[in-house]
């Protein structure tokens, strides 16, 4: 599934797409940043809550296939703007880090 | 007992998302300019730029403290502040066993610019500063207090990195005698939530930017430094942990 697929679903919203052809190959969910760094792998869907500009730096390092916000946590237009720049690929959701992960596990 | 006027919580150029002209001393010829009595510098995970900055400070008569703004195992910055340069130094040797070394990516974090006084780049730091260390927020005052030092919770008003973030509430044990506030407007709310008195929040500039560097707007009162002297950071400690 891509990126741009699963954005398309109802309960998943854009954010920014820069990439949108990239393949989501599993995912991993967390919070803790430096957990994220050392233990989310390259093409991941990764889910998490945090709001902060360093989810970039993260997500860019992990090589994530796409940052999916949950529980409709929003970024400021900077970090937004800062992603397109960086082709760092940005979903949100109201959904649960749990339901989220379930909706994509079914497609996976 | 004189009033001195502080900046207890910035970043230099060794911080990864410190402003590469943020050199030591450029730091504390801001300070001087601003009309700052006393200055900490507190890098990610760090104090090897302490050394230069006392340097610095020296000649632009600058009280100077050592510290480090020391990132949790749960991701809480906590700033801890010591006595003298050398118990910092020292410090910073047993934080550098604690350290989950990640390499540095420069095109995404920044630069990790080791400096000497007189803005020379005398080398960097190869692995990213700012990622958690295995210290926990249980561990960080009894670790700091090994070396006399102090620690306290950094910007409790800030939505990341922070107790409040973090874990909610403000901590009951281990029990911190001050906390710092960055902005100046939610004061009184998280006086409420801390439980300190006005005296023991701090508020610091958290500066990444020389331009961040606080105005004369704050200060503490300690009992007269004398000029030339290693007794600011003993005073200002003392002050702290009161």
């Amino acid at each position: 599934m891509t990126v741009k697929e699963l954005a398309s679903l109802k309960e998943f919203k854009s954010v920014v797409l820069p990439e949108p052809k990239r393949e989501i190959c599993g995912v991993y969910i967390g919070d803790l940043l430096s957990w994220v760094m050392g233990r989310a792998s390259s093409n991941d869907a990764w889910i998490t809550i945090m709001s902060n500009v360093n989810v970039l730096a993260v997500a860019s390092l992990a090589d994530t296939s796409c940052i999916i916000l949950a529980e409709g946590v929003t970024l400021e237009n900077d970090i937004i703007e800062t992603a397109e720049q960086k082709g760092i690929n940005i979903i949100s959701s109201d959904l649960s880090a749990y339901n989220i992960a379930v909706t994509i596990g079914k497609m996976l | 007992m004189k009033s001195y006027f502080y900046d207890l919580h910035i970043h230099s150029c060794l911080s990864p998302c410190g402003d590469d002209a943020s050199t030591p001393d450029s730091i504390v010829g801001m300070g001087e300019l601003n009309g700052l009595d006393i200055m900490a510098l507190t890098d990610h995970n760090t104090v090897k730029n302490c050394p230069a900055f006392f340097e610095a400070a020296k000649r632009h008569g600058i009280l100077p403290i050592a510290g480090m703004e020391l990132t949790t195992s749960e991701e809480i910055h906590m700033v801890c502040l010591f006595p003298t340069l050398e118990n910092a130094l020292l410090f910073g040797d047993a934080i550098q066993t604690k350290r989950i070394l990640i390499p540095n990516r420069t095109d995404i974090f920044g630069n990790q610019l080791i400096c000497d006084s007189e803005d020379n780049v005398i080398s960097t730091d190869e692995h990213l500063l700012s990622t958690a260390t295995t210290v926990s927020l249980d561990e960080a005052p009894s670790l700091v207090e090994k070396f006399d030092g102090i620690c306290f919770p950094a910007h409790i008003d800030r939505n990341s990195n922070s107790v409040s973030a973090v874990l909610g509430v403000f901590p009951q044990y281990p029990k911190f005698s001050c906390a710092e506030v960055y902005d100046r407007a939610k004061l009184p709310e998280f006086l409420e939530f801390s439980g300190l008195s006005r005296e023991k929040i701090l508020i610091n500039s958290d500066a990444h930017y020389l331009w961040d560097i606080k105005e004369r707007l704050d200060f503490v009162n300690l009992k007269e430094i004398k000029e030339g002297s290693v007794e600011a950071g003993k005073y200002l400690i003392e002050y702290l942990k009161g």
